[in-house]
């Protein structure tokens, strides 16, 4: 039993001893856990699928080498990552979204924000607590994604770890990812203060900023490099390629047209391949540099025939890097996304 | 000390006024009934002095001086909002260390034996308990804080009569027990004449009366006396008129008790809820201690 403070006695405000900030881990704890239990299955699942795939992926490489692309494995993995996408969608719209906007809603914030707690420090120590929850859960989700991932990178040209597909799924980033979703939540909670249109805010929001990072920054985090010659570093990321004849710049129409003498085609940036058996035979041209292996000695070719490729790339080395700009700069915006739903929750309510 | 003092006061949502150029001071040791017709601005008033809504215009400071909704009023006032919220998924028991863990003080052993008095299983969901038990609920959570002031806001307009007896009955009982002010809005006029010791009336944004009961009552009455007598009503107060037929009841404001009843009409006192509804029909009219607001519409107006 709490020994009951004696009454009515006007306390100057200095004296005035806050309410410990240790009982708000229950209470959030209390209000959140079934939201938390909901994200912890749910990555879980995903993590329990990740590992099973990651030891599969590890015997299966060494033996098929560059037909795993082709394997059972891959070919369910990559449209089961591709859905990984809007995972933080989905944790900023269920967690994130309702903290505030449910106590709006149903009235309650007369109660809690009414109590000797305060306001500000209610929403600080919820908000905070929270996020550092989903940043880790979501950390260690990316994280395994990486484990899970890792032998395939590199085992075809052309697949760049650096590519939207998996980059925001690996390492520090997702867990960025994750974060500023659930800040979003909480900023479209206590502005719209409305559950249901509040998580679609959210998701509208968190798609919008996804795309924006996939095609206008992310290329532009460090300044790409350029090649001239044929010596592209496989799983490079190409931003932009283009021909030049003796200088001057040529489309790609009439680098093909001069490939198709010797039977040749560009089956990637920088990387050259026999066109179709049937018509390398039927325009008969391959004859000039012998019969079938011609197009392997197609970028000597172009050299000699005066055609340069320019190509603009970001290396594969740079995958740190990236990740750790991006990180950085998601939990920048996290922080002032939360710093501004703490000032909204301060300014009014009623 | 005032429990709430307001000047200027005005709040605006978007292009309305809820409510305006409110100026008022409840004292502390009362129990203070606002009443006033829907969208008269109670709600915001009391939203204004516990802190949750902040001023577009004017100053609210609560407990002797202290700024609404700053730290040291939060912790002295309990508020219990309309239509009693709490967190429906909750137990009982859970709403308790909730609010315990909100707060410096919560006396967790009063909270018990008053929901054990009542008979609302610790165990219970919130969402699953009687309109009666929620209201209860509340306000056991509110008096287990041990506030200096208690406001409710229309605590009793869900519940039925039963509810509404007992739920004032733990109010009155706290108040006799550890002194606290109490400042309720409600419709139930009723009700209020059993427990209100204060009367603040409001409308159209606007503080219209404002005075102890009591004084109230020794100072209005109702006069009877002739419809055709037209110079006495010129001379006196009149607040509000009704007629019937050739009779005329008048709702006077009057110096005092001792104040001499004009030749040929009769005197009657008036009860809170006449007063009140008088008060209500005439939204012109004002009763309030010093400086009246000097109107000069309605031949009922009643000026200092």
């Amino acid at each position: 039993m709490t020994a009951m403070a004696t009454p009515a006695q006007p306390a100057p405000e200095a004296r005035l001893r806050p309410v410990p900030w240790r009982g708000m881990t229950w209470v959030s704890w209390r209000q959140h856990r079934s939201a938390l239990a909901g994200l912890v299955a749910v990555l879980g699942a995903a993590g329990l699928y990740l590992y099973i795939t990651g030891m599969q992926i590890r015997h299966e490489v060494p033996v098929m080498g560059e037909m795993f692309t082709m394997s059972q494995t891959k070919l369910t993995l990559t449209p089961i990552a591709a859905l990984f996408q809007i995972l933080p969608a989905l944790i900023g719209a269920f967690v994130g979204a309702p903290v505030l906007a449910r106590e709006l809603e149903t009235g309650t914030f007369r109660y809690t924000w009414t109590q000797g707690f305060g306001r500000e420090r209610w929403a600080a120590a919820k908000l905070a607590q929270i996020a550092v929850a989903v940043t880790v859960l979501a950390g260690v989700f990316g994280f395994l994604f990486s484990w899970c991932y890792e032998p395939i990178i590199g085992v075809r040209q052309g697949l760049s770890p650096l590519m939207a597909i998996t980059f925001d799924l690996r390492g520090v980033a997702f867990a960025g990812w994750a974060l500023v979703a659930f800040a979003i939540g909480v900023l479209a909670g206590i502005l719209i203060r409305r559950v249901v249109p509040a998580m679609f805010a959210t998701l509208a929001a968190w798609s919008g900023l996804a795309v924006v990072t996939g095609v206008f920054l992310r290329p532009h985090y460090e300044t790409p490099l350029v090649t001239r010659g044929f010596n592209l570093p496989s799983a490079a990321w190409v931003m932009s390629q283009r021909w030049t004849l003796h200088g001057k710049p040529v489309s790609l129409t009439a680098v093909s047209q001069v490939l198709q003498k010797i039977g040749a085609q560009e089956v990637a940036p920088g990387v050259f391949g026999p066109t179709s058996p049937a018509s390398g035979q039927a325009s008969g041209n391959s004859a000039a540099f012998g019969p079938g292996g011609a197009w392997r000695s197609a970028p000597t070719y172009l050299l000699h025939h005066g055609f340069t490729q320019l190509t603009s790339y970001q290396p594969a080395s740079r995958f740190w890097p990236f990740q750790w700009i991006e990180g950085g700069w998601l939990l920048a915006l996290s922080v002032l996304l939360i710093a501004a739903t703490i000032w909204l929750v301060r300014r009014d309510a009623a | 000390m005032n429990v709430i003092e307001t000047s200027g006061l005005g709040k605006r949502y978007r292009q309305t006024w809820a409510l305006r150029e409110c100026t008022l001071a409840i004292p502390a040791g009362h129990v203070t009934a606002l009443v006033g017709p829907n969208g008269a601005g109670k709600t915001t008033l009391l939203n204004l002095g516990v802190g949750l809504a902040t001023p577009t215009a004017g100053v609210v400071t609560v407990l002797g001086g202290v700024p609404a909704g700053s730290p040291a009023a939060l912790d002295g006032i309990a508020f219990v909002a309309q239509d009693m919220p709490l967190y429906k998924p909750l137990s009982v028991a859970d709403m308790l260390h909730l609010t315990r863990n909100l707060n410096r003080r919560f006396d967790q052993g009063y909270a018990l034996a008053r929901l054990g008095e009542l008979g609302i299983p610790l165990k219970r969901k919130a969402g699953k308990l009687s309109g009666g038990q929620q209201a209860q609920l509340a306000l056991t959570l509110a008096l287990a804080r041990r506030p200096r002031l208690l406001v409710l806001d229309e605590p009793l307009a869900n519940l039925d009569p039963l509810a509404r007896h007992d739920f004032m009955a733990t109010v009155m009982a706290t108040v006799a027990e550890h002194g606290m002010s109490v400042v309720l809005s409600s419709h139930v006029l009723a009700e209020l004449e059993r427990v209100a010791d204060y009367l603040i009336l409001v409308s159209g944004g606007r503080v219209q009366v404002a005075d102890e009961v009591d004084s109230l009552l020794s100072t209005h009455r109702i006069l009877t006396g002739p419809a055709s007598d037209a110079r006495t009503r010129e001379e006196l107060m009149v607040v509000h008129e009704r007629r019937a037929e050739a009779q005329a009841h008048l709702l006077v404001r009057t110096s005092g008790p001792t104040d001499p009843v004009p030749p040929g009409w009769e005197a009657h006192p008036v009860s809170l809820e006449e007063l009140v509804l008088a008060y209500l029909r005439e939204p012109g009219a004002a009763a309030l201690p010093g400086p009246a607001r000097t109107n000069n519409a309605a031949p009922t107006e009643v000026a200092r």
